[in-house]
C-alpha cells in the first residue's frame, strides 16, 4: 500500500465524516429511532468485506468465519432497512377535519 | 474494466447513502430515504460479487438466504422492543466487522509484507472496535430486555482496572507492530475486546441506555472505517464514516439533554449515586380519581400531555390516542410533549405515538411547549418522572440538577397518572407531586386512562 494511497483514504474519511455530521444534525429528532435503525442498516456495508473473503480461494475457517460475516450482515441489513420502513410508515400527519 | 465498474458500483452506493440520510431528516421524505438506501446497499452488493477474485459462491448465496431467514421475523418485533433489536443489530454488524478482521490477520500473518505498520494497526482497531461493540452491544440488549440486571453494576478501582487493561492493549498493538507474525499478541487483543465491551455497558444505569446505544452506534460505524482502511476500500470508509458520525451525535444530543458530559455517563454510574441521594423528606399527596381527572380536562382548552416510558410499559399509547381523539374533538386544544430522553433510545417515544395513530404534527419537542406552559390548563403526566421534576431547575444538590426538563409545574395544573407511590427509575423525589396544583391518580396508566375515558363519554351520556 503507497503512502499516497493511505493520504487518499484518510482524506475520504475525513470528507465523509463532516458530511454525514451536517447531514444528520439536520434530522428531525422525531425519527431518532428510524435514524438509528437505517444507521444500523448501512453500516452493515462491511458486507462487502465479507462477501470478498468468503468467495476467494482460502483454507476452510477463513471461508467459514466470513460466511458467518456475510450472515450475520445481511440479517442487518434486511431487519434495519424493513424496520425503518415499517416505522417511517407509522409518522402520519393530522387528518383534515374528520367526517 | 470490471474494475472501473465495480468502482463505478461503489460510487454510486456513496451517493445514494449520503441521499438516504438527508432524506430521512424529515417525515414527508424519510421512506424515500429507506428506498436510497436499500439501492445503495444493492450496489455496493452487486459490485461486490463483480470481483474477479471471487471464484465460489455457494457460501455467500448460503450465507445471504440465512441472514434474510433471520432478519424478516427480526423486523417484526413490537415497537417496544426496538432499542433491544437496535443492539442487537449493532451486536451482529460488531461480529462480522471483527471476524473479518481476525481472517485477514491469520491470513496475512504468512505473507510478509502484507502486515505493514498502518495496516496492522488498522486490523488492531478495527478487531478491538468490531469485538467491544459485539460484547458491549449484547450487553445493552439483556439490560434492555431485563434478562441482565438494569441497575449499574460498579466495583473498586473500576476506571483503574479499564484504565490498565487499555495500556495492555495499546502493548499488545505495539508488539504486534513490531512482530506481526506473533499471533498471541492478537489473542490477547481479542481477549481484551471483548472485555471492553462488557465493562463498558456493567456500570452503565437503565436512564442512560439511550447514550449507549447511540455510542455503540458509533463504534459499529467506525469499525467499518477501520476495515475499509484494512482492505483499502472507499467505500466501507465513506458509510462508515456516515454512520459513525451519526451515532455520535446521537450521543452528543442524549448527553446535553441530560446534562452531563460524555466522561461523566461512561464513568459516573448514574443510578448509583441518585440511590444514595433518595433519602429525602416526603411531602404530602393530593391524591384524586380518574372522575376528578375527566371533570380537570373537560374544563380546559388547553392540555399538554408529557408520556414517559411508564406508559409505553402499560400498554396505553391506544388509550391515551383515543384520550386525543375524544378532548380535540370538543375543541379542547391537546399537544403532546416529549422529552429527548424519553423512552429507551433516542426518540423511542415518537415511535411509539406514532404507532398509536398520533399524527406527528401534535408531538411537540420540549423547547416548543416550555415558553407557553403557564397559558396550559392541564399536563397530564402519564409515567414520566424525572423528565417533569422541577429539581432539575432548582436543587442544585439534586443528581438530575441542570437537566432541562419540561416545565409541567409552571401550568395552571397537573395531573400525574403514577403507577405507585414509589420514586421513579432514578430514584428520586419529585417535588412536583407535592404541589398544590397537582393532583395525583395512581394505578397503572392503561386502566387509569380508561377511566378517565369511561369518565368523559358517561358525561357526555347524561348530559343529554
Amino acid at each position: 500500500m503507497s503512502g499516497a494511497e493511505v493520504w487518499s483514504m484518510l482524506f475520504v474519511f475525513m470528507l465523509a465524516g463532516f458530511i454525514g455530521f451536517e447531514v444528520i444534525r439536520n434530522v428531525s429528532r422525531l425519527l431518532h429511532t428510524p435514524l438509528m435503525s437505517l444507521t444500523s442498516a448501512i453500516s452493515a456495508i462491511a458486507i462487502v468485506g465479507s462477501i470478498l473473503l468468503a468467495g476467494e480461494n482460502h483454507d476452510t475457517l477463513t471461508t467459514t468465519l466470513a460466511a458467518i460475516a456475510v450472515g450475520a450482515s445481511m440479517t442487518n441489513i434486511v431487519s434495519g432497512f424493513l424496520i425503518t420502513d415499517r416505522m417511517l410508515k407509522m409518522f402520519k400527519r393530522r387528518e383534515g377535519p374528520k367526517a | 474494466m470490471i474494475a472501473h465498474l465495480i468502482q463505478f458500483c461503489y460510487l454510486i452506493a456513496t451517493g445514494l447513502f449520503v441521499l438516504a440520510l438527508k432524506w430521512l431528516s424529515h417525515p414527508t421524505t424519510a421512506r424515500r430515504g429507506v428506498l436510497a438506501g436499500v439501492a445503495g446497499m444493492t450496489a455496493a452488493i452487486a459490485g461486490t460479487l463483480l470481483f474477479p477474485e471471487i471464484v465460489d459462491y455457494r457460501w455467500i448465496v448460503v450465507a445471504l438466504v440465512a441472514g434474510t431467514v433471520i432478519g424478516i421475523p427480526l423486523s417484526r418485533v413490537p415497537l417496544t422492543a426496538v432499542p433491544q433489536r437496535t443492539a442487537l443489530a449493532l451486536a451482529f454488524g460488531g461480529l462480522a466487522v471483527g471476524l473479518v478482521g481476525t481472517a485477514k490477520y491469520m491470513l496475512w500473518r504468512h505473507q510478509p509484507g502484507e502486515l505493514t505498520t498502518f495496516r496492522t494497526v488498522a486490523i488492531a482497531i478495527e478487531v478491538l472496535l468490531g469485538f467491544l461493540t459485539l460484547t458491549g452491544a449484547l450487553m445493552a440488549a439483556g439490560k434492555l430486555q431485563e434478562v441482565i440486571p438494569t441497575r449499574p453494576i460498579t466495583y473498586r478501582n473500576q476506571n483503574l482496572v479499564t484504565f490498565l487493561l487499555l495500556a495492555i492493549a495499546i502493548g499488545s498493538v505495539v508488539l504486534l507492530i513490531r512482530d506481526p507474525s506473533q499471533w498471541q499478541y492478537f489473542a490477547v487483543l481479542v481477549a481484551l475486546a471483548l472485555t471492553f465491551g462488557v465493562l463498558l455497558i456493567l456500570p452503565i444505569g437503565g436512564a442512560d441506555m439511550p447514550t449507549v446505544i447511540a455510542l455503540l452506534n458509533s463504534y459499529a460505524g467506525l469499525a467499518a472505517v477501520a476495515m475499509g482502511f484494512v482492505l483499502q476500500n472507499k467505500l466501507l470508509i465513506t458509510a462508515g464514516a456516515l454512520d459513525g458520525s451519526s451515532g455520535f451525535i446521537l450521543s452528543l444530543i442524549m448527553c446535553k439533554a441530560m446534562n452531563r458530559s460524555f466522561t461523566n455517563v461512561l464513568f459516573g454510574a448514574f443510578g448509583q449515586v441518585q440511590t444514595a441521594a433518595a433519602a429525602g423528606e416526603q411531602g404530602i399527596y393530593k391524591s384524586a380519581t380518574t372522575d376528578d381527572a375527566a371533570l380537570m380536562l373537560e374544563n380546559a382548552s388547553k392540555v399538554v400531555i408529557v408520556p414517559g416510558y411508564g406508559m409505553a410499559v402499560s400498554q396505553a399509547q391506544h388509550r391515551v390516542k383515543d384520550l386525543y381523539d375524544v378532548l380535540t374533538q370538543r375543541g379542547i386544544e391537546v399537544k403532546f410533549a416529549v422529552h429527548p430522553v424519553a423512552g429507551r433510545m433516542p426518540g423511542h417515544m415518537n415511535v411509539l405515538l406514532a404507532e398509536a395513530n398520533l399524527p406527528y404534527d401534535c408531538l411537540a419537542e420540549m423547547e416548543e411547549v416550555n415558553p407557553d406552559m403557564p397559558q396550559v390548563d392541564v399536563v397530564l403526566v402519564i409515567g414520566a418522572n424525572d423528565v417533569v421534576n422541577p429539581a432539575a431547575r432548582t436543587d442544585e444538590k439534586s443528581p438530575i440538577y441542570g437537566m432541562p426538563i419540561i416545565d409541567a409545574d409552571k401550568a395552571r395544573a397537573c395531573i400525574a397518572i403514577k403507577r405507585s407511590k414509589n420514586p421513579g427509575f432514578a430514584g428520586i423525589d419529585n417535588q412536583l407531586y407535592f404541589m398544590d396544583n397537582t393532583l395525583m391518580v395512581f394505578g397503572d396508566a392503561k386502566q387509569v386512562v380508561q377511566g378517565i375515558l369511561s369518565a368523559l363519554k358517561g358525561e357526555e351520556g347524561s348530559g343529554h
